[in-house]
């Protein structure tokens, strides 16, 4: 069976995410990242942040929102039952720090037939409210036995 | 640190997930997949139990990386992975890696993650400012 390739390049609605102190923490200490410019307001701005500052992959949390509603779309009708994680890749800008407002967009960059496995290929942008790029992500996601 | 070089080992890092951190990972996350967090659902879609989330072990892949410029977020630029086997919770995860190359202090380092005999991460390429 042909993959179905409509949506390659179609783009879905922005979506925001403010950043918050406590968020950062539940996710730093999940992760076990103890550097205090994660957990307290001082020692982040005594090392030059506004506020408490998001670990890198903390990217995760404000990119998702904007990721799901590509993934869910019945026009790139990925079969979630087959569905694996295949690749990740995160660039960063500026930090995101406590009290940004970030914007997130995703796009659909490549869906593409390889050894019977259907390889779907999203980019989400993320920026601050001072239009600055924080993050741009790159999903790949693998279908099973197209 | 001393000055890195191609071919350096960079500092493992080990981590024993327990058995509910994939219930906190969700929660921070907001990926409440069931695979991850219903061992019951896990089994009956074949898996061998609830698994680890792979953003949680990219995350461990970010903090290794990260431990070279001390921690400081700032210094992580990039980070590419390719995702292999399942993890899962309650056993030691080794995250190592080698520098590959070394440009106006923009540090590229080749990364794994194991977990027993399963790799979970392969081909990680993570660059740092240092």
């Amino acid at each position: 069976m042909a993959l179905k390739t409509d949506a390659v390049g179609k783009e879905w609605p922005a979506t925001t995410y403010q950043v918050g102190r406590e968020k950062i923490k539940e996710y730093a200490t999940v992760l076990g990242l103890d550097n205090p410019v994660h957990l307290d307001v001082e020692a982040a701005r005594a090392a030059g942040f506004r506020d408490v500052v998001a670990p890198p992959m903390f990217a995760v949390v404000y990119s998702s929102p904007a990721i799901g509603p590509a993934m869910f779309d019945p026009e790139v009708g990925m079969n979630f039952a087959k569905m694996v994680h295949g690749a990740q890749e995160f660039e960063w800008g500026e930090p995101a720090c406590s009290g940004d407002v970030l914007t997130t967009t995703a796009k659909c960059l490549s869906i593409e037939e390889r050894d019977g496995k259907g390889f779907y290929v999203f980019e989400t942008d993320s920026v601050n409210q001072d239009g600055a790029r924080v993050a741009r992500g790159t999903w790949t996601l693998i279908v099973r036995g197209v | 640190m001393a000055e890195l070089k191609p071919g350096d080992a960079i500092p493992e890092l080990r981590v024993t997930p327990d058995k509910y951190l994939p219930h906190r990972y969700a929660g921070a996350s907001g990926d409440f997949n069931p695979i991850h967090i219903d061992d019951e659902f896990a089994k009956a879609v074949g898996l061998p139990r609830n698994i680890l989330h792979g953003l949680y072990s990219m995350g461990l892949v970010a903090k290794a990386a990260t431990a070279l410029a001390d921690g400081d977020p700032r210094a992580l630029k990039r980070l590419s992975v390719q995702f292999r086997g399942m993890g899962v919770p309650e056993q030691e995860i080794v995250v190592g890696g080698t520098v590959k190359s070394v440009e106006d202090g923009r540090v590229t380092i080749d990364t794994v993650a194991t977990q027993g005999d399963t790799t979970l991460i392969k081909n990680a390429e993570a660059e740092v400012q240092l």
